[in-house]
């Protein structure tokens, strides 16, 4: 992945700038996990076991505002590693490159 | 609303003014309205004169302003009073999908958030409407996306009078018999909300957010560690919700709501889950918020702090079984039960009066950061895509800020009139149509910040198809134990699959299979799908690359009027 690292000079901007598509995947997969398990109410919807005195039902959900939360944050560096920032250029108006 | 024969025997436990109370709340209140005020001229805005700086606070909001912002922007005062209400008179399923709904909405903006930051950023895009019209070359697209987004956020800022109301009524204040004793509070309140918003534009909420979210997050971690205590514990709050949930309802003879969603309600509350997150993020007043930060990973790293809110509103949807095992009564002004009194009346009922206070305060603060973004959203909706686009092409840049700054107020007094005039009922009933609408917007704003596929014309059918059948559907749910014939609930069987679920959702698929069917026939045909004027590229665009900056308009350095 060193191409990107040029300025974007002679780059055609009208294409998806390069990335690497295994991290790119394992981000989406991160980021399907919640929704895949809070969608599946069956798995959790029930009142054993407890958690103190809050039923599974609750505190199970509880839990995955933590979950998705790191999930979303592992998702977010991923992605940056994954698909590192391709300079633009302007070919339209005044400026030239940066 | 015009009980009085009933409020009389009432009104002895009832119109009590708490004193300590309402002065607590008047001085916050005052407070912050000083602070919306001082607000326009907080990292110095050269001149508020353009739709930029108004509407989107300069575009310069980094990590931390943008969380309390949207905090404060999507987690509203009638949140705050209808999810503890829902979990109080109809359980879980109603009430406590909003847990699963803002976790999953954020890996879902997190998605597309970014490309619509950047994309907007390097074309100057203010509303979705804007983007639309830019990437599909389609005026008729754009006005759909803009009426749908105006439309649906109307009722939305009635709704946040709906929760300053409750505080006011269990308050005491709004009891009196005439008019302008009852109205006055509420009108001096929206008032207020409706000067400073027009002197500082986004920049308003966004200093008035640190305040409500503080308080919001102090007021429900004291109810949630103290409430608990005093009512007897979180086992016999459970047993007391668990009692009440499977008690038969007199009218129709089923339990009264669920504890734990049985199996015929997981289609229900899955559903309510994702279309609520789907939808949440069309609605103009999110995408302001969230256009307003300084860069493209500003809003993604968002999506990982802002779920903090969610662990916030599942303990505050708890406070709803609290009051159960607490013997709430919430009876309104009128002497008619009202479950969206719980919550403040469970405050009143527990806290030291001068607490109650600050409850209150947070409360009916929290009414103001989102009543506020979303009357500016709705206005730079209308100028962009309605004024500017239909009625008046050449409008300049001070132009357009004057129009949008009127029509935010317009949009208010449309909101103060609705909910003074209307039965609270109809807000709500136009809420939940909202929810509905909005989402059928989702497929011609996301899915082709990832593709060209999909036709325009394609798009507008599915929308159409989307808004007839979900309108349709809403009106038909009937509520029996409420009395109500049409729009009574969200939910309704789906197409199918035959189990309950929500209208959005089903109307959402009904849409995306129009638009696919649709264009695939389009494209055979070979019929024209506009000239896109964005770039791949621009769906990728940070702070830095060229254009992507706050506009820069040489207006003269004034300041802007008090």
């Amino acid at each position: 992945m060193s191409a990107e690292r040029q300025s974007g000079a002679g780059v055609d901007h009208d294409t998806i700038p390069p990335a690497n598509t295994t991290l790119l995947i394992v981000a989406g997969v991160l980021l399907a996990l919640p929704i895949v398990a809070l969608m599946w109410v069956a798995s959790y919807s029930r009142v054993d076991p407890k958690l103190g005195a809050f039923p599974f039902f609750i505190w199970y959900q509880f839990v995955w505002v933590f979950l998705c939360s790191g999930l979303t944050y592992t998702a977010y560096r991923l992605v940056l590693k994954a698909r590192p920032h391709r300079p633009m250029t302007d070919e339209t108006t005044e400026g030239g490159r940066r | 609303m015009n009980a009085i024969t009933t409020a009389v025997p009432a009104a002895d436990d009832h119109t009590g003014v708490n004193g300590t109370a309402l002065a607590v709340l008047i001085i916050l209140f005052a407070a912050v309205t000083l602070m919306g005020f001082y607000a326009s001229r907080w990292r110095r805005p050269t001149s508020m004169e353009s739709l930029d700086e108004w509407g989107l606070g300069g575009r310069s909001f980094g990590t931390w302003i943008t969380w309390f912002l949207l905090g404060g922007d999507l987690y509203t005062a009638y949140t705050f009073v209808a999810v503890p209400a829902a979990m109080f008179s109809a359980g879980a399923v109603s009430g406590f999908f909003a847990v699963p709904y803002t976790i999953v909405l954020y890996p879902i903006i997190f998605v597309f958030m970014g490309r619509l930051w950047s994309v907007s950023h390097r074309h100057g895009y203010v509303t979705t409407a804007d983007y639309v019209r830019g990437r599909f070359d389609s005026r008729t697209l754009s006005l759909a996306v803009a009426v749908t987004g105006f439309i649906a956020t109307m009722p939305y800022i009635a709704l946040q009078l709906v929760g300053i109301q409750a505080v006011l009524e269990v308050a005491g204040l709004g009891g009196g018999n005439n008019w302008l004793a009852k109205d006055a509070p509420l009108f001096i309140a929206f008032a207020l909300l409706a000067a400073y918003t027009y002197s500082s534009g986004l920049r308003a909420p966004a200093v008035i957010a640190f305040v409500k979210d503080t308080l919001i997050y102090l007021v429900i971690i004291v109810a949630i560690i103290y409430l608990p205590h005093k009512v007897g514990g979180w086992e016999h709050i459970f047993g007391a919700a668990e009692h009440k949930m499977a008690t038969p309802n007199p009218i129709d003879g089923k339990p009264t709501g669920a504890f734990v969603p049985p199996a015929s309600q997981h289609w229900a509350y899955a559903t309510l889950g994702l279309g609520s997150a789907l939808a949440l993020f069309m609605y103009p007043h999110s995408i302001t918020a969230s256009l307003s930060a300084d860069d493209r990973n500003t809003v993604r790293r968002n999506a990982s702090i802002l779920p903090a809110y969610s662990f916030v509103l599942g303990l505050l949807a708890l406070l709803g079984w609290v009051a159960i095992a607490a013997g709430t009564k919430p009876i309104g002004l009128d002497g008619k039960p009202n479950a969206q009194l719980v919550i403040p009346q469970l405050f009143e009922d527990s806290f030291p009066s001068w607490f109650t206070g600050v409850a209150f305060a947070a409360i009916a603060i929290g009414a103001l950061v989102p009543a506020a973004i979303m009357s500016i959203a709705a206005a730079n909706t209308f100028t962009r895509n309605i004024y500017k686009e239909w009625l008046k092409p050449h409008a300049t840049v001070a132009e357009e800020a004057k129009v949008s700054k009127l029509a935010s107020l317009v949009v208010k007094a449309f909101a103060l009139v609705f909910v003074l005039t209307l039965d609270k009922q109809n807000a709500i009933n136009f809420q939940l149509l909202g929810g509905i609408w909005i989402l059928q917007t989702f497929p011609a704003i996301v899915f082709s910040l990832y593709t060209k596929w999909f036709h325009r014309w394609a798009l507008l059918a599915g929308w159409a198809v989307g808004m007839v059948y979900g309108t349709v559907a809403a009106y038909n749910v009937a509520n029996p134990r409420g009395g109500i014939h049409h729009f009574g609930g969200s939910l309704a069987q789906m197409p199918v699959i035959g189990e309950l679920g929500y209208i959005a959702m089903t109307a959402f698929v009904i849409n995306v299979l129009v638009a696919v069917v649709i264009t695939v026939i389009l494209n055979a045909a070979k019929v024209s799908n506009g000239s896109d004027e964005t770039i791949k590229g621009d769906y990728f665009a940070v702070a830095g690359d060229p254009r992507v900056k706050p506009l820069p308009e040489p207006l003269s350095e004034s300041t802007p009027s008090p």
